[in-house]
């Protein structure tokens, strides 16, 4: 998968991709080496803990990473048949909130304190659209109400402040959408808002990128947040895509231990039996030199084999689908959790 | 008259409270805001309105009637050549904050350009403009201002420009770091997400939320501007024509009798303090209302 040429139908493809922070004798390796393409209108998971390097490879693949803490190592990030990593920075910032956009975790955050919305909300419309002022104000009520805001003309000269956190991240989303680009990026969206704003917001999610057409790309460690919204995830762990499959089969047939590990540790209402198993130990210190699998020492299937070299990312052996994992030893591939999981998550 | 009228007004009253309206709000809840504030307009007024309010001409003396105690027909007395020190007070304090504004405008426009390009082009231009904020602040302030006095020259516009350049790398330095802390802030990353660059970043979305900190150090540079017009007077370096009414300048000339006479240097030493503490409070109160971590 890693050396293949990336595919000509695909909205964006991902090869090679590779980021560290810090230089000199402090080196940390966040992502090191992924690949995977997106189709045209899919909704991508990228599932992991934290320090995975999920929101780092997304934020290269924005070209917002922090300069000069930050370096894109070696890859490319081809959206549309260009090479995002080429364009000079006059030709990246055209392309985004066009072409891409992105959602921030924190909507209390993300928003300008000292502008009303509607300056935040059209001056997307004028960089990219050339509207005049009067027509991105017309669009910016539009979108408003699209992401249902009530009331939302009188609303335009309010500030963040006044409104909710769950407001403020539809604010952010329609932003993110003013322009309809071809990909969205969502990290952690939901993290920061409470439970009853998070089916709101992804239910918003979902169906502004299907009316779209939009391609999603939705960052979060949670699994019950991408069950009802994913067609396909990717599992990071220590910088690496350790596998990759449609949900329906991650779900239902996990091969790295990894996942299964993740699968385990979920609590269910509907079993009381049986404690939680957490996965041991710890993520490993990327700021050392991995050699094999980063997972190795946490993992229950593991092989001497696995603390010599790092296994490519590969079909799975008897896998229907499309199904990669990068795993010497995988497991079996048994339903860790019954049918219908994903969408008893996802309601 | 209660009820329909009430309502309305409630409503108006939550919409349009930004970032300005809410500052305003909460100086209006800090006494040393109030105080200040009051301070400041006394000294305001009293410079617009002097000509109206000194019952003397500041410069105009009469030997015959030196050295007379407060009374009712001279406020704060005489001084040597016999000028009347409360019309000379009134009448210095449009000097003075004259000096202090002129020199904090200065200070804060060529501070402010340089530590914009610091901050936001980073790089070579960041290094030199810092090694020269850093060389500028190794130089005592009145000592620099000293220098740039007898090279420019004794006017109140030199002498502005004086105690402005000391000021310069000071809001420079504050400028700067705003703007650092800034360029990772969420919604700077945001802004960027969606194709915000260039001057629209720099101009919409950094210099507001960077400008809090600077403007409350104008404030309570305003306050070392009075003091440093004041020593500059004090050591001679004031306005050249010595009938021109300074208060440091009138402290200079009465500390050798001040054995015979406390009042004359008593009224000019209150003025400063005043003016000074003035500008502090209400320092202290903007930085309160500004602080971000504050607002709610």
């Amino acid at each position: 998968m890693s050396r293949t040429a990336p595919d000509p139908e695909a909205l964006l493809s991902v090869r090679d991709l590779e980021v560290t922070f810090g230089s000199g004798d402090r080196v940390v390796h966040a992502v090191n080496g992924i690949s995977y393409d997106l189709a045209p209108g899919e909704t991508l998971g990228i599932v992991g803990e934290s320090g995975c390097g999920k929101s780092v490879s997304s934020l290269a693949i924005m070209r917002l990473l922090p300069k000069p803490a930050a370096r894109v190592r070696s890859g490319s990030v081809i959206l549309e048949g260009q090479d995002l990593l080429d364009l000079s920075d006059e030709e990246m910032r055209r392309i985004r909130g066009d072409q891409m956009a992105m959602i921030f975790q924190d909507p209390m955050t993300s928003l300008n304190p000292v502008l009303p919305i509607e300056r935040q909300l059209t001056e997307v419309l004028e960089t990219h659209r050339k509207l005049k002022r009067s027509g991105a104000v017309d669009r910016a009520v539009e979108l408003l109400e699209l992401v249902g805001i009530p009331a939302a003309k009188n609303r335009l000269r309010d500030y963040p402040h006044q409104f909710s956190g769950g407001m403020r991240q539809r604010v952010m989303i329609a932003i993110a959408l003013a322009c309809d680009p071809q990909l969205l990026i969502a990290d952690e969206p939901t993290t920061a808002l409470d439970v009853t704003i998070q089916a709101q917001i992804l239910e918003l999610m979902r169906t502004a990128v299907t009316e779209r057409g939009t391609a999603l790309i939705l960052i979060t460690h949670d699994l019950g947040v991408v069950a009802g919204m994913a067609q396909r995830i990717n599992v990071m762990y220590a910088g690496h895509i350790v596998e990759r499959a449609t949900t329906d089969e991650l779900y239902g047939r996990p091969r790295h231990p990894y996942t299964v590990g993740l699968l385990r540790s979920i609590p269910r209402l509907d079993e009381g039996r049986g404690e939680l198993v957490p996965i041991q130990g710890q993520p490993p210190d990327l700021s050392r030199q991995i050699i094999g699998c980063p997972f190795a020492d946490r993992c229950f299937n593991v092989l001497d084999r696995c603390r010599e070299e790092m296994p490519p990312l590969e079909q799975a052996p008897s896998a229907a689908d499309e199904h990669l994992v990068a795993c010497w030893n995988p497991a079996e591939g048994e339903r860790l959790v019954p049918s219908g999981f994903e969408s008893e998550l996802a309601s | 008259m209660t009820g329909a009228a009430v309502s309305q007004p409630v409503e108006q009253q939550e919409r349009s409270v930004g970032l300005w309206g809410d500052a305003l709000r909460r100086m209006r809840g800090s006494p040393a805001a109030i105080i200040g504030g009051a301070i400041i307009i006394f000294f305001v007024l009293m410079a617009i309105f002097a000509p109206f309010i000194a019952p003397y001409d500041p410069t105009r003396g009469d030997l015959g009637s030196s050295y007379l105690p407060p009374s009712g027909e001279h406020f704060f007395g005489t001084n040597v050549q016999g000028q009347d020190v409360f019309s000379r007070i009134i009448f210095g304090s449009r000097l003075t904050l004259g000096i202090a504004v002129m020199s904090v405008t200065i200070g804060v426009t060529v501070g402010s350009v340089l530590g914009a390009l610091a901050g936001y082009f980073r790089g070579w231009i960041d290094a030199t403009i810092m090694r020269g904020v850093d060389i500028m602040l190794s130089i005592p302030g009145l000592l620099l201002a000293i220098a740039v006095v007898s090279w420019l020259g004794r006017g109140a516009v030199q002498i502005a420009i004086a105690i402005a350049i000391v000021n310069v790398p000071i809001f420079a330095r504050i400028l700067r770091g705003s703007l650092l802390a800034l360029r990772d802030a969420d919604y700077v990353i945001a802004a960027k997400s969606v194709g915000v660059g260039g001057p629209a970043l720099l101009l919409r979305h950094m210099l507001p939320n960077a400008i809090g900190p600077l403007i409350v150090q104008a404030t309570l540079a305003l306050a070392t501007a009075v003091v440093d017009a004041a020593a500059l007077g004090f050591l001679g370096l004031g306005p050249p024509d010595p009938r021109t009414p300074e208060w440091g300048a009138m402290l200079s000339d009465t500390y050798r009798y001040l054995t015979d006479a406390v009042h004359l240097a008593f009224f000019p030493g209150i003025a400063i303090v005043l003016a000074v503490l003035g500008f502090n409070l209400l320092g202290d109160g903007m930085r309160e209302a500004l602080d971000p971590k504050l607002r709610r």
